[in-house]
């Protein structure tokens, strides 16, 4: 984003620094080039607009997700591998309240954790989950993860993901869509380029009013680089996003909001 | 219990309204015999009362969802047995790490693997020594009544949220199952605790994620030992004079209690020592034993002896305080113990074990 506004000098136009998030303003570890950076501060920003930065409890996910605790200003939980669905079911039914978000990784909330995401999802719990799918288990040293893509190189698939004996990749959005009636929101956007990230944004929004409405369960899984573990450099994992994972994890929206749905009648 | 007083209720049901009482608002678990009826009772008189309650897919995301509730600062119950209790390890030492109160009721069943329905002591050690990962307490409270079962209830959130731990109910399956009178606890209005999550960051204490592990270690060993000073609980009787003493805790606490009464009105100098807190354990309960005891005798229903141990330590540990010559392990009065496996030993049998331990059939194990 800052190279595309650098063009823009040119013509004059007075840039502004966009002002940190409150919540987010501190120093966080993750490694160069990797996509947590940029959706945390997507969901910063929703929550500073939405005026729910001061009402917000975090359920933070074991892995590169937990790098997330250091870094927030505000009131988190580093719940155990996989549980930040359950933690966040009862912080969301005694706080009713407060925005509650569940932030994971793709092997928290889809492999260990996946009895707990999908049984939130399938009682409607009334909280917000942002998944981070870097398609590996990137704190561990890259292990494969249930969103592997097949033919993915990982320290546990050094041949390449065979799909015939470890499954192909799980997509959760449309899991949620199809299955789940009540669900409110189920979405799925990419860091890989501004414009995804602009509609990543939107995405997260949405998810995040689903939940003020009190609609009912809100997810959105965001595509995210991880060039460290990938072996990539980060504008190559920025390319691969689109080029290789995309097309097997389509973007968009799987399950508008029940709000909009009035409104289109 | 003194007199008979109250209605008849069944344990699990007077420990499920007793939490009502002490103001628990949240339960998460998942059913299992012979607990279920607290979960039962749960889902109807939480509503009842405007709390929340929430079946949950496992054991596990059960006491996660316990973890949740609690961060919020409300009080909050989880009820299991064996194999149950076992996927809620998890949950329990991160409510430990994060110093969470909570109070997990285990309704004992026997037993290793899925176990059996049969009621038992077979979880002592496990519940004793923390259960789950890592280097943590919990306070473990032995009901021998459904009197003691709703009283031990209240006992059991206020201890856990002075000290900031977890309480575990080590109930059992006969306890659990069985109906008395019961004098229900009064009514608390339930409060939520200023430590608890509210969305503005007002408390910094829970989900610290820059830790110092040497600084808490050492606070951690300082509250162990204030709840080891001041919270040990038992009942005691005829010690000052025994020849021989009984240790036992839950119902086969209360069955020890018959035979030795029985056996004093035979003219044997017998007394029994019944914890209530089974940690910390009562120690200071065999400070007051006959200096010229000539053995203890544990009375549990497990396969292996738990209890035992506990009570070698507590005898070694009085021997070397008083200096007597306790070398190489060996106590100053042994320590017998012929573990009945499940259920709840008769009178009887405990008086068989007092008859074999005198002709030296039983030999002692420490």
């Amino acid at each position: 984003m800052a190279a595309n506004a650098n063009t823009n000098t040119k013509t004059k136009v007075n840039i502004k620094p966009r002002k940190v998030p409150a919540l987010i303003d501190r120093p966080m570890s993750f490694c160069p080039g990797c996509g947590h950076g940029i959706i945390i501060r997507l969901i910063a920003e929703c929550l500073e607009e939405l005026g729910q930065d001061d009402n917000v409890i975090f359920g933070i996910g074991v892995g590169c997700s937990s790098l997330l605790g250091g870094g927030l200003e505000t009131d988190r939980l580093h719940c155990s591998h996989g549980r930040a669905g359950a933690v966040c079911t009862a912080m969301k039914r005694v706080n009713p309240d407060n925005v509650v978000i569940s932030y994971q990784g793709d092997g928290d909330a889809y492999s260990i954790g996946i009895g707990e995401t999908t049984s939130a999802a399938y009682r409607n719990e009334r909280f917000t989950t942002f998944v981070v799918n870097n398609t590996n288990y990137g704190m561990t040293g890259g292990q494969m993860s249930n969103t592997t893509m097949p033919g993915q190189k990982t320290t546990t698939s050094p041949d390449g993901r065979d799909c015939t004996t470890t499954g192909m990749p799980l997509r959760f959005p449309e899991l949620v869509a199809s299955q789940f009636d009540a669900a409110a929101y189920a979405a799925r956007g990419s860091v890989s380029t501004p414009a995804n990230i602009n509609k990543t944004k939107t995405y997260i929004k949405k998810a995040l009013e689903a939940q003020l409405s009190g609609e009912g369960y809100s997810v959105v899984e965001i595509l995210s680089s991880c060039p460290t573990n990938w072996g990539m450099t980060a504008p190559e994992a920025m390319k691969h996003l689109d080029q290789a994972v995309t097309p097997h994890f389509p973007l968009g929206e799987f399950k508008i909001r029940t709000k909009e749905q009035g409104e289109v009648k | 219990m003194s007199t008979v007083k109250g209605e008849m209720i069944k344990g699990n049901e007077a420990i499920a309204e007793a939490a009502i009482r002490a103001g628990a608002r949240f339960y998460a678990g998942y059913p299992i015999t012979p607990s279920s009826e607290i979960m039962e009772y749960m889902s109807w008189r939480l509503k009842e009362v405007g709390g929340a309650f929430v079946q949950a897919e496992s054991e596990i995301a059960g006491i996660n969802m316990i973890i949740g509730s609690a961060a919020c600062g409300v009080r909050s119950i989880t009820a299991s047995s064996g194999p149950g209790i076992s996927l809620k390890q998890e949950g329990m030492t991160t409510l430990s790490d994060e110093e969470l109160p909570a109070v997990v009721v285990n309704v004992v069943r026997y037993g290793n693997g899925i176990g059996t329905l049969l009621s038992a002591q077979c979880d002592y050690h496990r519940e004793t020594r923390g259960g789950g990962n890592g280097d943590y307490r919990c306070i473990v409270l032995c009901p021998s009544s459904v009197q003691e079962a709703a009283d031990l209830t209240v006992e059991a959130f206020d201890l856990a949220e002075k000290y900031r731990m977890v309480s575990v109910l080590m109930t059992e399956g006969a306890l659990g199952q069985m109906m008395e009178p019961c004098v229900l606890p009064e009514m608390q209005t339930p409060k939520r605790f200023e430590w608890g999550f509210d969305g503005k960051y007002s408390n910094k204490k829970i989900g610290i994620f820059d830790r110092d592990s040497m600084k808490e270690s050492v606070a951690l060993n300082e509250k162990y030992n204030k709840v080891k000073e001041i919270e040990q609980r038992w009942e005691a009787q005829h010690i000052e004079d025994a020849e021989y003493v009984f240790v036992a805790y839950g119902m086969p606490g209360r069955a020890t209690i018959g035979a030795v009464e029985q056996l004093r009105a035979q003219g044997h100098k017998v007394g029994y020592i019944r914890p209530i807190t089974a940690w910390p354990f009562p120690e200071k309960a065999f400070e007051q034993v006959n200096p010229d005891v000539k053995g203890y005798i544990s009375i549990e229903a497990n396969a292996t002896g738990q209890l035992v141990d506990d009570i070698a330590l507590t005898v070694m540990r009085q021997g070397k305080k008083k200096g007597s010559n306790c070398v190489g392990g060996s106590c100053p009065a042994p320590v017998y113990c012929n573990p009945h496996v499940y259920g709840v030993p008769s009178t009887k049998a405990i008086m068989e074990d007092y008859s074999k331990v005198l002709s030296g059939e039983l030999k002692e194990v420490y």
